[in-house]
């Protein structure tokens, strides 16, 4: 049996279903991201895990003990909070303490332990520090020393890095997942960051309107997204609607507009309406009457170590990436050919449904 | 950021009517009363021009005096303390509770501030007077008629009963500024929900006590209708002797010496508890 489990858990507010139906388990040691846009759930699943918010039905077990109704100051979780939510009128070291104090730890254990805790997230100097001296990093880091020093079964993360600038996150990124494999606490971490989600979990669970749509490791989600919102969620994404033309044993033709485009056969019958995903950097430019499509080069953006082009062609305007390699880059309007291999060709069935724009839905 | 070598008057515009209102109002009357309890007194001609300090040397050696002076602190010390017990977990009630309930209850909290303070006093004395439904109350019940006016008690209760707005909203704007993660935070780690709110919330509202408690004693201890109305002839309060001196003796330096009396002491009561309190827990909250 797993360390944490959720069996279908619901919750309802009235008639509208928050969450619904999610079943998750997480083994011992394993971190576990919940990546969603906003409203998809996946902050009332933290906090039914956390007992802030009772789930309307289903069961959460913990270590084998049914805990869906037991109080929040009895279940013994560290939570890191968006806001951090330390206690502004105590110092780092009290806020570090607090839980210890709380869990009747001996006092001649506490201040080891405390010392411990802060010397992991590197702030051993900083204890006597009231937050409102700290930087938003340095609170970020208070935070998570004050959650880990109770050494909890299960450490619960509400989008804990979503306040610090880009390049402090990705940094906390790396130094969360070090921290984590140090402690070896098992860990769920609820983001909206999908760079975040897969830079440092085990397994990723998306979560789309209350429900689960794929638990998967990062890189399966990212190659082999179960459906066309997963695809348009996480990273870049070219969808191409087309038609199953002609099947034969190993390779499938599937018309786009009129334009036969090559696929790996699949379960697919002539006649099936198919969305075809092909990720940016899967896409290859070669010299202009080569590959499988021309194309011109309508607008391209410098993104530092990679260059993104979008291409118009045939199939209308598609994005390619390619690696900044450091040689000089094609230019606005210059004719290529775009190229890629079958397999990297993901089939969703069905045609696309107008979907919201994924700018507006990612945050 | 331009070198603005002449000094633009415009704050000292903007700041203008308010100062002007501030000096006309307060500061011009309040000097006018310092200076005339520096006046002679004679009964048969009214006040005299020359300079004495013999009323204040009256008031602070008259144990009359004293006995009132002191009263009127303990009355306003225990309407404070009354009103933090009450309006503190009041408002965090307030602040717990969802809309519609917590406009109803807001409004039922703060209705008192739209009835004149003559008007409740009154109530309160027909309520607990010798004919009053209470007495009523308890002579039916068999404890027959009690005096229930005219004793400190009764001012205390009136006092509280018109204070507590004036703690329970600066205490609720505190509460408005509480993160209510940190709270969730404090049970996660373990903490009772007593042990939440004694340990974290309640320290985080204190500058919101602090403020609310400065008010109420302020008020309290200069109130003057309603010790004026419940406390009687026989219970006098400072600013009530002021009243008498004034308007009764006729003896207005008098007055005017037990008036500023009356300030100096409430400044420096409330000028000490905020320093205790704040300094404790200055460096704290920033």
């Amino acid at each position: 049996m797993s360390f944490l489990e959720l069996q279908d858990i619901t919750k309802s507010y009235g008639t509208l279903n928050a969450v619904s139906d999610v079943t998750l388990s997480v083994e011992k040691g394993e971190f576990v991201s919940l990546l969603g846009p906003s409203g998809c759930g996946k902050t009332t699943t933290l906090q039914m895990i956390a007992g802030f918010v009772e789930p309307t039905s289903g069961t959460i077990r913990l270590d084998g003990r049914d805990i869906t109704h037991a109080k929040a100051n009895s279940r013994g979780l560290g939570i890191v909070f968006q806001s951090y939510a330390l206690f502004p009128h105590m110092t780092v070291f009290d806020n570090v303490c607090f839980g210890l104090e709380m869990q009747r730890v001996p006092k001649g254990e506490r201040r080891p332990r405390v010392e411990e805790a802060l010397e992991l997230v590197h702030l051993a100097a900083y204890a006597g520090r009231y937050p409102r001296e700290l930087s938003g990093g340095q609170r970020q880091r208070v935070a998570l020393a004050r959650a880990i020093v109770i050494r909890p079964p299960v450490l619960l993360l509400d989008e804990p890095l979503s306040n610090l600038d880009a390049k402090l996150r990705e940094a906390m990124q790396f130094e969360l997942r070090d921290i984590q494999r140090k402690v070896g606490t098992t860990t769920v971490m609820v983001t909206h960051d999908q760079a975040e989600a897969f830079s440092i979990s085990d397994r990723v669970v998306v979560m789309e309107s209350g429900r689960i749509t794929q638990i998967d490791q990062p890189y399966r989600i990212y190659e082999h997204p179960e459906t066309e919102f997963i695809s348009r969620f996480v990273g870049k994404t070219n969808l191409l609607p087309g038609t199953v033309q002609a099947v034969n044993d190993r390779a499938a033709t599937v018309s786009l507009g009129g334009v036969p485009v090559e696929i790996d056969a699949g379960a697919l019958v002539r006649g099936d309406t198919v969305t075809l995903c092909i990720r940016p950097e899967k896409l290859r430019l070669t010299g202009s009457g080569l590959g499988r499509l021309p194309g011109r080069v309508a607008e391209r953006y410098f993104l530092g170590s990679q260059w993104l082009y979008h291409i118009d062609g045939p199939l209308g305007t598609l994005m390619a990436v390619t690696p900044n390699d450091g040689s000089a880059p094609l230019d606005t309007g210059e004719p290529v050919g775009l190229d890629w291999t079958p397999s990297v060709v993901r089939v969703h069935r069905g045609r696309l449904a107008e979907a919201p724009d994924p700018t507006l839905e990612a945050h | 950021m331009s070198a603005a070598p002449a000094r633009l008057p415009t704050p000292l515009i903007l700041s203008a009517p308010a100062a002007l209102l501030f000096g006309a109002l307060i500061l011009t009357p309040l000097v006018l009363t310092a200076l005339l309890s520096f006046n002679e007194f004679e009964h048969a001609t009214g006040r005299t021009h020359g300079f004495t300090v013999a009323h204040y040397a009256s008031v602070l050696s008259d144990s009359y005096y004293l006995e009132i002076f002191l009263r009127t602190f303990r009355v306003a010390a225990l309407a404070t303390a009354i009103c933090v017990v009450i309006g503190v977990p009041e408002a965090y009630i307030l602040s717990r509770m969802r809309n519609p309930w917590r406009s109803v209850f807001l409004l039922v909290v703060l209705a008192p501030l739209l009835v004149s303070v003559v008007v409740r006093a009154f109530g309160w004395s027909m309520l607990l007077g010798p004919e009053g439904p209470v007495n009523a109350a308890l002579m039916a019940l068999g404890f027959g008629r009690m005096r229930l006016l005219y004793s400190e008690g009764t001012v205390i209760v009136a006092l509280v009963h018109v204070m507590l707005p004036f703690m329970v909203i600066p205490v609720w704007t505190s509460l408005q500024k509480l993160d209510p993660a940190v709270e969730q935070a404090a049970l996660s780690f373990g903490a009772s929900r007593a042990t939440a709110i004694v340990r974290v919330v309640a320290p985080q509202i204190l500058p919101g006590i602090l403020s609310g408690s400065l008010i109420v004693f302020g008020l309290s201890a200069s109130a003057f209708a309603i010790p004026g109305l419940l406390g009687g002839r026989r219970l006098k309060m400072v600013a009530t002797i002021v009243y008498d001196q004034y308007l009764s003796d006729l003896n207005w330096p008098m007055g005017a010496a037990v008036a500023v009396l009356l300030l100096a002491a409430n400044l420096i009561v409330m000028l000490t508890y905020h320093r205790v309190v704040e300094g404790h827990y200055r460096r704290r909250l920033g």
